[in-house]
């Protein structure tokens, strides 16, 4: 048996086996983009699934700019959607 | 600072088998890897902390893993071999300094905090495999496209399943796997599009032949593809992704025996959700170029470091193992990462089975021909340019246009990738190029056309190897100010 975790998403609680990442979390409670783009205000989510393309950035506990493709699940865990965000820094 | 005989950057397969025969020939060694555990690319696995009965599901040569993986073990923490390995993981290399004697590894860890800033080591093996080699096509940046390696991990590693009615296209035997993976998972898989035919495989059966353990993979996977009733779709490309907010359908097309897009020809759409990509794989040549090391195309049009035949660069000191000299699957990279092990222990000074390395050497040019034969067999198609449209997204970070980047081209005159860049933007944004970098340089030169290295070292040259804080920069010693050393720059 694995176990679980819970999350939010948005203020949604979401459940996700521990050792998945957050973006498989999402993907298996259906959700599929979580920011959308600057120019173009278009959806996106995962596409590369191993961290090179940065399409699936999202804000985990208030951390921006996470790759979710990366990220492993914790319980607890925030996670809120949204645009890039315009930092000084990249990491 | 940690001080090593060996650093190893990668613990996929190559780097792994290079890790554990350097340990066990008696060299201090650390094991760095972006990833939460060792396995790589081809190896991906659910955490080991959440340990899960059926954890080789859907994995080949599972129990090769096993074996290194118990060795590893074996050397980090075994009684008698105990701290021969350190295993880093969940820390990039973000650059890699080259000293008077040795490297400095610059570390970041992947996320949260950086435990191990700096691991300088006297020798090095890059291991750092690579990604899915991408394509654009109107329509992919739809989220519910995804390169067919991701669609792989996701199920691999979090056994989650990125559609439930998908189609996998571009070219190369890696669909086969992927198709199979998803229908075993329970996704119902519509088609294989493959762009190319199988008569390159027919023309070239000693390439093939000379790796059999690929030919009774093809056989299960055939199998694989009966039972689900997948249908595998030879001279098919999806020429148009059509959705909302995510992927609904996508258009298909034919090609010729040339590459090129059918006109006369019509399929009807697929309904899917899901769409995996794949057109072979770029190896990741930062590290290799941050070290100077020398690079050449290979067969694929890709960027490879260039080594000897004991996987040496130019630069001494300096291996390379694995995808990262050629795309070429993961026994390849067991057997090159044993080899680069074996001339880092020997170069160094250790005594080493002479007749192994031969084996290994012979082993390589078996992989190198069945590698080469696969590239030619299943070519990025000539035509792939048809179906773009003047709106196609080219760049997903910068969201630059195919529009965008013929003018820079053709009105502004650019005849090279780097000038492209700078005009219409392509590859400037978070990835750096990693995902466009490919059609990029390919949309900069005439059509038909190959890509030389002077095409493509440019782009392979990112400042960093990954995303780096301004903070860890601003907060990193560099050797020639970092007290501890004493042999630089003599
Ligand atoms: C997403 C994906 C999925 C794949 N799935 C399959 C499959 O199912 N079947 C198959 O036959 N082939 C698959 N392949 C091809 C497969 O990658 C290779 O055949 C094989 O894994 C090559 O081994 P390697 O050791 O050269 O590289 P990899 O297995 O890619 O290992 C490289 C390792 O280096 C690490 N790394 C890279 N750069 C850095 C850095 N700067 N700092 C720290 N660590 C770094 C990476 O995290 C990675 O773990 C896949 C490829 C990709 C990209
Ligand atoms: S999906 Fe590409 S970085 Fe996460």
């Amino acid at each position: 048996m694995t176990d679980q975790v819970n999350l939010t998403f948005d203020g949604v609680t979401i459940t996700a086996a521990a050792g998945q990442s957050v973006g498989a979390a999402l993907t298996d409670a259906g959700i599929r983009s979580w920011r959308s783009t600057r120019r173009g205000d278009r959806p996106r989510g995962l596409f590369c699934g191993i961290g090179v393309c940065f399409d699936c950035l999202v804000t985990v506990d208030g951390r921006p700019n996470q790759r979710a493709c990366l990220v492993p699940v914790r319980d607890g865990m925030r996670l809120e959607s949204g645009g890039l965000r315009e930092v000084s820094a990249r990491g | 600072m940690a001080r090593f005989d060996l650093a190893v950057v990668g613990a996929g397969p190559a780097g792994l088998s290079a890790a554990v025969t350097a340990a066990e020939n008696g060299l201090t060694v650390a094991l760095v890897d972006a990833g939460t555990q060792p396995g790589g690319q081809f190896w991906r696995h659910p955490d080991e902390h959440h340990p899960r009965p059926d954890e080789g599901r859907g994995q080949h040569l599972w129990s090769r893993f096993t074996d290194l993986r118990t060795r590893l073990r074996a050397l980090e923490s075994g009684a008698a071999t105990a701290g021969r390995v350190e295993l880093v993981v969940g820390h990039q290399v973000w650059f890699v300094e080259t000293l008077a004697e040795g490297f400095m590894l610059h570390l970041s860890a992947t996320h949260g905090e950086t435990r191990l800033p700096q691991v300088r080591a006297a020798s090095l093996v890059l291991c750092p495999g690579g990604y899915d080699r991408q394509l654009p096509v109107p329509g992919w940046e739809l989220p519910g496209v995804m390169a067919a390696g991701g669609v792989q991990a996701l199920l691999k590693a979090h056994r989650s399943v990125a559609g439930r009615r998908a189609v996998v296209a571009g070219t190369g035997p890696f669909l086969l796997p992927v198709a199979a993976g998803l229908a075993q998972a329970g996704a119902d898989v519509v088609a294989i599009c493959e762009a190319g035919s199988l008569s390159g495989w027919a023309r070239s059966p000693l390439g093939a032949a000379g790796v059999p353990s690929k030919a009774l993979e093809a056989v299960e996977y055939a199998a694989l593809l009966a039972r689900h009733r997948i249908p595998y779709r030879m001279r098919t490309v999806i020429t148009a992704i059509r959705g909302e907010s995510e992927v609904g359908s996508v258009g298909l097309g034919r090609l010729d025996r040339n590459g090129r897009l059918r006109t006369d020809v019509s399929l009807p759409d697929l309904d899917v959700d899901l769409v995996a990509f794949g057109w072979g794989f770029t190896p990741s040549l930062e590290l290799v170029t941050a070290v100077g090391a020398s690079t050449r195309v290979d067969v694929d049009e890709s960027l490879i470091a260039d080594v000897d035949d004991w996987q040496r660069t130019d630069v001494p000191g300096a291996y390379v193992a694995g995808e990262a000299t050629g795309v070429g699957g993961a026994l390849l990279a067991v057997a090159e990462g044993e080899l680069a092990a074996l001339a880092a222990s020997r170069d160094a000074g250790r005594p080493v089975s002479e007749a192994r390395a031969r084996s290994l050497q012979r082993q390589i040019a078996r992989g190198r021909r069945f590698a080469a034969t696969m590239h030619r067999a299943h070519p990025v198609p000539a035509g792939w340019q048809d179906w773009l449209e003047p709106d196609t997204t080219v760049c997903r970070c910068e969201e630059t246009t195919l529009g965008e980047i013929c003018a820079a081209t053709k009105e502004l005159g650019a005849t090279d990738a780097r000038t492209v860049k700078l005009l219409a933007r392509p590859g400037m944004g978070w990835c750096q190029g990693r995902v466009c970098g490919f059609a990029a340089a390919k949309l900069a030169i005439p059509v038909g056309e190959a890509l030389t290295a002077s095409d493509l070292a440019p782009l392979a040259k990112r400042t960093f190897a990954a995303p780096v804080s301004l903070e860890t920069l601003a907060t990193t010693p560099t050797e020639s100010d970092s007290a501890t050393s004493h042999d630089n720059d003599a």
